[in-house]
């Protein structure tokens, strides 16, 4: 093991009655890093994150954090691991800063910093005037930002976020981001999972994609983003008739495949930099196409399994992650 | 920061520490929901003072007990099936907390992992306290009495205390069993219900009809409120001819209680780990 490493994992396998979560995954983030596991639900994205702060035993496989074992020292990896699951786990009875200071005793820091940590991350959070407001009156961003900042609360020096600005505005989640390069400047190491791309472009050192439990690529954003495309056009078109012309017409500007769908009457493709949209809007008219609409947009996790699988869309599992995880329980 | 939880050498001495420190934390935290919903502690407050205004006033004055006054009878049965009630409390708080996510936070800290359990004991067990002073107030107001020595009352009192905490541990095994607060209320009216009042708690053994009666004589409910009248020196209404159990009830209710948590402690704590480990 690199004595460098943050999280190592080996094999790392988890079956739930016939099907499995996790198949054979290999990890191993640095310290100070960030690791974006990307993938749609019933990916195995929670599924990873569980094992790995020893909320789940492995079916097989190993993995450490901050040094330890996960299955043989699950109480040294716990005092140096901070979590925030999806959903948010705090106390709706008690006040925001009572949830904090709870956290901080049952880390078992003085007392004293029991109280300072606890005013110290309201403020970092943003929760500073409604500290003493029952965790029942917040709304969900609140919540999720209360949920982070009890999994700040020992300043751990690995921190895992399971879809962390999963139901956040577009704001709050930028606010997050920022909070997030804070403290790995500061030196922490981040495994988040997300299902926008741009996310895990925005924050994650390397990617790592997850497809029902495997690791189907995995590599810097760079390399994913080359292997992907940038940026897309999209074309709607009016008819069924018109998909082949508009494809033929943006062929010209297309840097990869080309994918229509006649159901949404949708031809889309990644473009070369530099492809103004005007221009292809004249292609269209060239070829005597009245097209509905022509937009551009960023890739997302559909275009990186298109690109990577050559499917459409994942079937997403017949069961959800977290309802697998309630079977399982 | 890491460093004061992570580089300290987990001792025996400091596990202990940090076992009874996070119990004390989540006992906190369970002292701070019933300030927020004082209503939690109707049923160890509110119910046993209506059981007793309801039986020593309403239905008091119809029933008689042989050798005493049915008020002197009434309350060591009432005082042994509001601390069975009292499971409840412990199955609905634990129910609650395995459906909201807040153990899976509990789980990814490095407290003590019993402690979780242990803390809950301890609120749980202070609610009682209450609950057995209300009615031992309550009691004393309608002309119930101690007529016994000091000895035998701290025995008494000893007695309910146990009583308790195997309630306590019996409605966490349920809670825990059954993972959903509703299903806990409903379930427990079906059990308790019948299996107090088919008892002594209320009424002597020795009216009920032939086959009910021999229920009602084996059930640790009848040998456990006999056995508090007994330390009281309250009437006991048991017949002579009344099986070993009833005959024997300070001794029987050790033997109902010892048995009871050396199954209930052990299997509670294993479906805990199961139900949280997935």
């Amino acid at each position: 093991m690199n004595d460098n490493s943050a999280i190592v994992a080996r094999g790392l396998s988890k079956r739930y009655d016939e099907l499995w979560a996790l198949r054979d995954i290999d990890l191993n983030v640095p310290a100070g890093s960030v690791l974006g596991l990307l993938g749609h639900n019933g990916a195995g994205k929670t599924t990873a994150i569980r094992i790995l702060t020893t909320l789940a035993e492995p079916t097989s496989g190993s993995a450490s954090v901050a040094g330890f074992d996960v299955a043989t020292e699950g109480a040294r990896v716990r005092e140096r691991i901070g979590v925030a699951g999806q959903s948010a786990t705090v106390d709706d009875l008690l006040t925001a800063r009572a949830n904090l200071e709870m956290v901080g005793r049952l880390y078992h820091l003085p007392k004293g910093e029991v109280r300072s940590r606890a005013d110290e991350l309201l403020e970092r959070l943003g929760l500073a005037d409604v500290g003493d407001r029952l965790v029942k009156t917040f709304s969900g961003g609140m919540r999720r930002r209360l949920d982070l900042a009890a999994s700040l609360v020992a300043d751990p020096p690995v921190l895992f976020l399971d879809e962390p600005t999963t139901g956040l505005d577009p704001e709050a989640r930028i606010e997050l981001w920022k909070l997030l390069r804070e403290l790995v400047a500061g030196g922490t190491t981040l495994l988040l999972t997300t299902q926008y791309l741009d996310e895990a472009d925005q924050l994650a050192d390397s990617i790592v994609v997850l497809d029902r439990g495997r690791v189907i690529e995995e590599g810097s954003p760079a390399e994913l983003k080359s292997r992907v495309g940038g940026e897309r056009v999209v074309i709607n078109v009016s008819g069924t008739q018109e998909i082949p012309p508009a494809a033929s017409a943006l062929a010209r500007f297309a840097d990869g495949h080309i994918d229509s769908d006649p159901g949404e009457l949708l031809v889309a493709a990644p473009v070369q930099r530099g492809t103004r949209l005007i221009e292809v809007v004249r292609a269209l008219d060239q070829e005597g196409i009245d097209a509905a609409d022509v937009h551009r947009r960023e890739p997302t996790l559909d275009d990186v399994f298109l690109a990577l699988t050559g499917t459409r869309r994942v079937e997403s599992d017949p069961t959800d992650e977290h309802e697998l995880e309630e079977v399982a329980a | 920061m890491q460093e004061t939880a992570s580089t300290v050498d987990s001792g025996i001495h400091t596990r202990v520490r940090w076992f009874i420190s996070d119990t004390l934390a989540i006992a906190r935290r369970s002292a701070a929901h019933i300030r927020q919903t004082p209503e939690k502690l109707l049923d160890v407050t509110m119910q046993p003072l209506m059981f007793v205004l309801l039986f020593a006033f309403v239905f008091g004055g119809a029933i008689h007990v042989a050798g005493g006054s049915y008020r002197e009878y009434l309350v060591g049965g009432i005082l042994v099936q509001t601390i069975f009630f009292g499971m409840m409390g412990p199955a609905i708080s634990i129910a609650t907390d395995l459906k909201e996510g807040v153990l899976e936070r509990f789980r990814s800290l490095p407290m003590s992992r019993s402690a979780f359990l242990f803390g809950h004991l301890t609120a749980e067990l202070t609610a009682m306290l209450l609950a057995v002073v209300i009615m031992t107030v309550s009691g004393l107001i309608v002309g119930w009495g101690i007529n016994a020595s000091i000895g035998s009352a701290i025995a008494g009192y000893g007695l309910l205390l146990l009583l308790a905490a195997l309630a306590i541990w019996l409605g966490t095994l349920l809670g825990i069993a059954v993972r959903s607060p509703d299903a806990v209320m409903g379930l427990a009216f079906i059990v308790i219900f019948p299996l107090t009042f088919v008892s002594s708690a209320f009424v002597g053994t020795g009216t009920l009809p032939d086959g009910l009666r021999q229920v009602a004589e084996w059930n640790p409910i009848s040998a456990l409120a006999a056995a508090v009248r007994t330390l009281f020196g309250n009437p006991t209404a048991v017949p002579g001819d009344a099986v070993w159990p009833l005959a024997h009830p300070v001794l029987a209710s050790l033997i109902w209680i010892v048995a009871g948590l050396a199954v209930v402690i052990p299997l509670t704590m294993r479906l805990y780990q199961r139900k949280t480990t997935g």
